[in-house]
């Protein structure tokens, strides 16, 4: 059995009076690929940041590749984004007048690699999401398409087990949202675990697993395996 | 009572990693490549109050630099000895042989005098006896010249031939005042009730601006056709520099032993370099105006740091989503104020240098910035930059990531 990159056990999240995720428990194991789907408001962009450590839970423990998110301060949650979590964003996130190649080394610009070798490996990288011929484009002269793929190229930069992926495809027609999909399920092959929150049906169930999500509770998940290891974790929460 | 799942045997806690200097500089200077006209504006007020403080301190500097170039030419040796009060109050006199016994004092290099007669000048025999123009007719000794150093402009200077005769030397404005160009056998003033022949024009001379409206006249033809008694109003006295203050302290008794008091001893480098002081007063109000625009600058790098923040919300949360530490993103705006506010310094220092190089150039002075009031600016404009960009770079760190990238 491979090692759990994520453990939510009963995770709450309120803003207030406002409950944005209700005890929901989650398991995410190493390489895989999944889809946490729910209409917008349903909690998921919030189960995310949770995920990714932008933002602690009110209740609950989160386990992000063995580390206890509770037990680590704002300093340490930063080293561990920079190591293990890549993420991209519905609206890229790229500076304007950067070229690309620069913007992907940025990824590992707080992993302490020297500046040589992350634009070395920014250059492999943009080649392996077939951008071999855009290293020195700045985003104005990028399609969207391909804005997301240098955004994905910065995100997977240092290998990170984990990739967090917040509607890649919601700026996107559909043809570039297939490429950066196909992007994604290529990643997912060569290893990385890939999460993405979608609003979108038809994604989500293209994916091998499906976390369907709505009022902050998780609905559905298609995985048994994982439904069924919830138990371990009962009684552990509130 | 539940315990929270095992922890995984070797998980080390996650520690962040350092920036290079290299690249915090890189980071910092990110910020400011993207709004190039921003950074200009506000880097213009830092640089205009950087700019003004360099240029009135190198104004300053400058004229102090020409000062100390003139009193190096003319000498700071020279002392003078006039008539002071005398104790029952009235106008002292010198006695008729101050100048023998200033002389043999041994610092003394050479002494000589001028003696104020009631003779008037005019530039003929035509204009009423009122119209003076304020020229002074003195008798004076053929060592004066030698004393002073003044430069004779044209013409000579008064010998032992012709100081029996009506010859007279002109000082600079006494010339312009009689309308006389030039010496020579055939220019002539009427002056105390006959013609003299000006045989001489004098050079200004910074150190004794009282023989600028001078008209001078050998002593034995003072004595003989213009009534002079022979007491000098002045003596002037050229010491070794290493002595000058000894000769300064003994003159006054040897100049009147019976009533020391009576003298009064000056030098007038001191006097000289007295008067240029008095703009210092002014130069320390153009200095306060300097450090007002400064501030103003600094309150300009400020707005344009909070501004920045503002606008960066994304960029500070996609930072924290990279790895950032919240030290990391504090030390980047910090860094970035500080470069906005080090490139207005440099632009103000060079400014500033341009400013007194061009004001030096036309006044004919040397051109002189001081190193410290270049570096004492750079310094400013680092202080001002770290104070202005604190606060908004303290807000920035405090950003929670979520918050910052949900503003897009």
């Amino acid at each position: 059995m491979t090692a759990p990159v994520i453990e939510l056990a009963g995770v709450s999240k309120t803003y207030g009076d406002v409950t944005a995720l209700a005890g929901a428990d989650l398991t995410v194991r190493r390489g895989e690929l999944l889809a946490i789907v729910g209409p917008s408001g349903s909690g998921k962009s919030t189960m995310l940041n949770i995920m990714g450590t932008l933002s602690r839970p009110s209740a609950g423990t989160v386990r992000v590749d063995g580390h206890a998110v509770e037990d680590l301060s704002d300093r340490e949650l930063s080293a561990l984004r920079a190591g293990t979590i890549g993420f991209v964003f519905q609206s890229f996130h790229l500076a304007p007048g950067v070229p690309a190649v620069d913007s992907v080394a940025d990824g590992l610009l707080y992993s302490g690699k020297p500046r040589a070798e992350r634009r070395r490996l920014a250059e492999r990288t943009l080649r392996r999401v077939g951008l071999g011929h855009r290293l020195h484009n700045e985003p104005h002269q990028l399609s969207g398409g391909e804005k997301q793929r240098v955004a994905i190229a910065r995100a997977v930069l240092g290998d990170p087990p984990l990739l967090l992926a917040d509607e890649p495809t919601g700026a996107l027609d559909s043809r570039s949202g297939a490429v950066v999909m196909g992007l994604l399920h290529d990643l997912h092959r060569s290893g990385t675990t890939v999460v993405v929150i979608t609003h979108d049906r038809d994604i989500a169930a293209s994916l091998p697993r499906e976390v369907r999500i709505k009022d902050g509770r998780i609905e559905h998940d298609s995985d048994i395996q994982a439904a069924g290891r919830r138990g371990s974790y009962q009684g552990m929460g509130t | 009572m539940s315990t929270a799942a095992p922890p995984r045997p070797g998980r080390e806690r996650p520690r962040p990693a350092r920036l290079s200097p290299a690249d915090v500089l890189r980071v910092g200077g990110s910020g400011l490549r993207s709004r190039p006209l921003r950074v200009f504006l506000s880097a213009l007020g830092i640089a205009i109050g950087i700019a003004a403080m360099i240029g009135v301190v190198g104004i300053s500097t400058s004229s102090q630099e020409e000062l100390n170039r003139r009193l190096d030419a003319l000498g700071t040796n020279l002392l003078t000895v006039g008539p002071g009060q005398s104790f029952g109050g009235g106008e002292a006199r010198l006695p008729d042989e101050t100048v023998e016994m200033v002389q043999r004092i041994g610092p003394v290099e050479s002494a000589a005098a001028v003696g104020l007669t009631d003779a008037k000048v005019y530039r003929n025999d035509h204009v009423p006896a009122t119209e003076t123009g304020g020229i002074g007719v003195y008798a004076a000794d053929t060592a004066l010249m030698k004393t002073l150093g003044t430069e004779i402009t044209d013409g000579q200077w008064l010998n032992s031939a012709n100081e029996r005769y009506p010859a007279v030397v002109l000082g600079l404005r006494a010339a312009e005042q009689l309308a006389v160009h030039e010496s020579g056998p055939d220019v002539q003033v009427w002056l105390g009730g006959r013609w003299f022949t000006v045989v001489g024009l004098l050079a200004a001379n910074e150190l004794v601006p009282e023989l600028d409206s001078a008209a001078l006249v050998g002593r034995p033809v003072a004595e003989r056709e213009l009534g002079y008694d022979g007491h000098p109003t002045t003596v002037y006295a050229r010491a070794r520099p290493a002595a000058v203050s000894d000769v300064q302290a003994v003159l006054g008794a040897t100049a009147n032993p019976e009533d020391p008091s009576a003298v009064e001893v000056s030098r007038p480098s001191d006097a000289l370099a007295a008067k240029e002081a008095t703009d210092e007063t002014l130069g320390g109000l153009l200095l306060g105006l300097g450090a007002v625009a400064l501030l103003v600058g600094g309150v300009g790098v400020a707005n344009t740091m909070v501004i920045s923040v503002l606008e960066r919300r994304a960029e500070i949360g996609l930072r924290r989503s990279l790895g950032a530490t919240r030290g990391q993103i504090r030390t980047q705006f910090l860094c970035e104020s500080l470069l906005l506010s080090a490139l207005g310094g440099v632009g103000g220092i060079l400014l500033g240098i341009g400013v007194t190089g061009g004001y030096a150039t036309y006044q004919g002075w040397p051109s002189v910035v001081p190193a410290w009031a270049m570096s004492g600016g750079l310094g400013a404009t680092l202080v001002i930059g770290g104070l202005a960009g604190f606060y908004p770079a303290v807000r920035a760190a405090r950003l929670p990531p979520t918050e910052a990238l949900a503003a897009t």
